[in-house]
């Protein structure tokens, strides 16, 4: 055991030394983020893998005998549900929350480590839980990532047996893990900043962590709750959900439940879980989009306004998913125009990252292009988003593949544009090598043009009418045979962006076995994690004694001082301290 | 400082080390007393959530509230009432243990928090009595919603006791073997948060479960049911 005293802690830190407290069993934050990071990277290439079949399917029919009606809805629902959940939320809050959290607020590790451990067992475990629905008998449900009940739980649906039972406890397990870890992250920002950082100095990053995590931490209940109605319904012929009906000329013992119950459960889970994933990757595309740009962040107050009030309508839309189960006229007029007021803050923040690059002096380095290619995405995504959220226009759209492409852009390729960003800007602190830089410009290149080229036509295919779940179109007379065509091109594009994340994970690897040291600070970025005194920070993060914040996270280019940024950290003079004094005067 | 002045500061002025931040040490256990209120918080929703699905559930014409006639089991309630007093005995023991763990008498805590875990228990081995006893009446889990939501909610709100249980035995395992201190009243006050605030859950869900359905109406009708 390696000893330091510390001038914050009355006992001293114990620097774990054998291999299974340093790696396995640790509690350290770091490790811990990085176990998630391979976890929730490894789960999420099997959902990749899911997509593939699926567009091999689509675009080429009657060419895979191996895929039938049955295996196409499995690798539908699976897809889904790992990426929104298991891949996303995991990562995000799990991985860069758990990795940034402690190192941005100037904390030595999350306040209760042991429980941040358990987290991710616990994680763990629920992924063993679902992909072992892969290897029961009639595989893993094909209920769709929405998980209906009557349909969900009932002969005729794949995995209506042992694959939807593992996925709702897969699903509990997930969110026991996740609220372990949640009241880590919460509790961090709240108690364990350093000196000087007051919450508006903190960097949007850990704003958009921090309300995130509490909108999980409250919406969660809701898929809990719905998990273990339903798993009652399936196990023991409670009918809280299941209607009285019959199947296959059979009367079931169900007695009369309401199937919209689970969907406003569902969706009132469903609707924050958007931004659940979406608040932290607006935080993280911020801090990457000022440090690569020189500049501070535009409307830095505005910035955390919105991620607060977003977070707070989030909880007030979630019936939009519905409009098509058939409700009021005047709820969907109310659900209707918060949908639409929740697009004001949103706008706030894409026009603020937009004045941000606005006479910066911009780097092109491999994160600022994600984080623009995130710029554009999401745009796109959040347009077609103002379509969906009227009723009027929802109705006809809902079931066709203008809706895949709207949330594809605007939570799947939006997030995941962020996550590279993120990726490529903190491995350097993470691992303390370089990557390569031309194998990520191809990597860039070929994601943003690909996802383009997947989603772009698929909001045409949309407008024909083209149904979305569907297996093989047969004769349709609405779809022109050209569509077939548009089908086949998305899916050698997505096949060609699939098979191009390769190359990133080759820059991982190879960067890790390259060698080539990253050094202190390569970005000049202000941010506490960047100021640490070894690359990557050693367990404790920071040596005797914690930072002393002195600035906020974005003072770039600051006309009169000696580098283009401050850090955080900076010790002021008193001759500055006087003159802003005046300032504020 | 409120929200609003926190949220209205313009941080890029005025650059300084401010020496404000909360401290464990100025304020220990100020973490896990954060902590504490946003568990209390997310099991608040979790209950929040049953009692809506209940209150829409009550609404179609299968369900069958558990009093109001005469054969059903809650229309005396005295069983449930004889529960409540075991819970709320359990509270009054925590309160008088913390009470003496603020004086550091160390008898006093011991006793108080012996009596309530059993009463604790006590009032965990009576619900699971009555399971049995309407069980064996014929109201089976599945034959109603009313009563898969009185399995369920007693269910729910025992594991979250238990849960309790688990962390008070937790603390004071530390506690004797750190010996007494009057530091130690803070989290046993932080345990006795938890429970006061679980008896209060118990005091809902017991009154939506005796509920006569004109009553079970009103409050659905109130929901937009």
């Amino acid at each position: 055991m390696q000893h330091i005293a510390l001038a914050d802690q009355t006992l001293e830190m114990h620097e774990p030394k054998s291999f299974v407290t340093r790696y396995i069993w640790s509690q350290d934050h770091k490790v811990i983020a990085i176990q998630y990071g391979l976890t929730a990277i490894f789960v999420g290439l099997v959902a990749l893998v899911l997509s593939g079949l699926m567009r091999l399917q689509l675009g080429f029919p009657d060419t895979f005998d191996f895929i039938d009606p049955s295996a196409y809805l499995q690798f539908v629902t699976m897809h889904g549900m790992i990426m929104v959940i298991y891949l996303l939320t995991a990562l995000l809050l799990g991985g860069f929350g758990n990795y940034l959290i402690p190192l941005m607020v100037g904390a030595r590790d999350m306040v209760f480590p042991y429980m941040n451990m358990l987290s991710y067992w616990v994680y763990l475990l629920s992924v063993i839980v679902l992909l072992a629905s892969f290897f029961v008998p009639g595989g893993p449900t094909g209920a769709g990532w929405t998980l209906y009940p009557p349909q969900a739980i009932l002969q005729g649906t794949p995995g209506y047996d042992w694959g939807i039972i593992l996925m709702l406890v897969s699903l509990a397990i997930f969110i026991v893990a996740f609220t372990m870890g949640g009241l880590n992250y919460v509790t961090t920002v709240l108690q364990a900043r350093t000196h000087g950082m007051t919450l508006m100095r903190m960097p949007l990053t850990i704003w958009g962590i921090f309300t995130a995590t509490i909108l999980g931490l409250l919406a969660f209940p809701a898929l809990l709750v719905s998990a273990i109605m339903m798993l009652l319904d399936k196990t023991i012929g409670t009918s809280f959900f299941m209607p009285a009906l019959v199947s296959l000329g059979e009367s079931l013992d169900y007695t009369g439940g309401s199937p919209v119950l689970f969907q406003h459960l569902f969706w009132f889970f469903g609707h924050p879980e958007v931004y659940i994933v979406a608040l932290p990757a607006f935080g993280m595309v911020s801090d990457v989009l000022a440090t690569h740009a020189r500049k501070n962040i535009f409307g830095y107050r505005m910035m955390v306004w919105a991620i607060v009030a977003i977070g707070g309508l989030s909880f007030v839309v979630w019936a939009h998913h519905m409009y098509v189960s058939g409700m009021h006229p005047a709820f969907g007029f109310f659900f209707a125009t918060t949908t639409l007021i929740i697009a004001v803050p949103t706008a706030i923040k894409v026009y603020n990252w937009v004045l941000t690059l606005w006479r910066g002096n911009i780097h092109l380095t491999v994160p600022m292009l994600f984080a623009i290619g995130f710029i554009f995405t999401f745009t796109h995504g959040g347009l077609t988003g103002l379509f969906l959220g009227n009723v009027t226009i929802d109705l006809p759209l809902s079931d066709t593949y203008f809706v895949v492409a709207h949330f594809h852009m605007v939570m799947g390729v939006s997030p995941i544009m962020v996550l590279f960003a993120a990726i490529y800007h903190w491995y350097p602190l993470i691992t303390g090598y370089n990557l390569h830089v031309g194998l990520g410009k191809a990597h860039f290149w070929l994601t943003f043009l690909g996802t383009y080229a997947i989603y772009l036509p698929m909001h045409y295919l949309g407008f024909l009418g083209v149904p979305r779940r569907y297996f093989a179109m047969g004769s349709t007379d609405f779809i022109p045979e050209s569509a077939q065509s548009l089908n086949a091109s998305i899916t050698v594009s997505a096949l060609i962006v699939g098979l191009s994340q390769l190359i990133f994970l080759v820059n991982i690897f190879w960067s890790l076995r390259r060698k080539e040291a990253a050094g202190h600070n390569p970005w000049g970025a202000t941010s506490l994690e960047w100021q640490t005194e070894h690359v990557p920070p050693h367990h404790g993060n920071w040596g005797p004694e914690l930072p002393r914040v002195y600035h906020w996270a974005y003072d770039y280019s600051v006309p009169g001082s000696e580098h283009d940024f401050i850090p955080q950290n900076h010790p002021i003079s008193d001759a500055e301290g006087t003159a802003s004094e005046e300032d504020k005067a | 400082m409120s929200l609003f002045s926190v949220l209205g500061e313009k941080p890029w002025l005025n650059p300084s080390a401010v020496l404000e931040g909360p401290d464990e040490q100025a304020i220990p256990y100020a973490a896990a007393s954060t902590a504490l209120r946003f568990i209390m918080a997310i099991v608040s929703v979790l209950f929040f959530l049953f009692f809506i699905t209940f209150l829409s559930r009550s609404q179609y014409p299968d369900f069958q509230a558990l009093a109001g006639q005469p054969w059903q089991p809650f229309s005396d309630s005295s069983r449930l009432w004889m529960n409540t007093a075991l819970l709320a005995m359990s509270c009054l023991a925590m309160h008088i243990g913390l009470t003496f763990a603020r004086r550091a008498w160390l008898p006093g805590v011991v006793s108080g928090l012996g009596f309530a875990t059993i009463f604790a228990i006590l009032f965990l081995l009576a619900q699971f009595a009555l399971w049995q006893e309407l069980y064996e009446l014929g109201f089976y889990v599945g034959s109603n919603p009313a009563n898969s939501y009185f399995y369920l909610l007693t269910a729910v709100h025992g594991l979250h006791l238990i849960g309790g249980i688990a962390a008070l035995a937790w603390v004071a395992t530390h506690f004797l073997q750190r010996h007494a201190s009057a530091v130690f009243a803070i989290p046993l006050g932080l345990c006795a948060r938890y429970w006061h605030f679980l008896f209060v859950v118990w005091l809902v869900v017991f009154a939506l479960l005796t509920s006569e359905p004109a009553t079970i109406n009103a409050l659905a009708a109130m929901c937009g049911f």
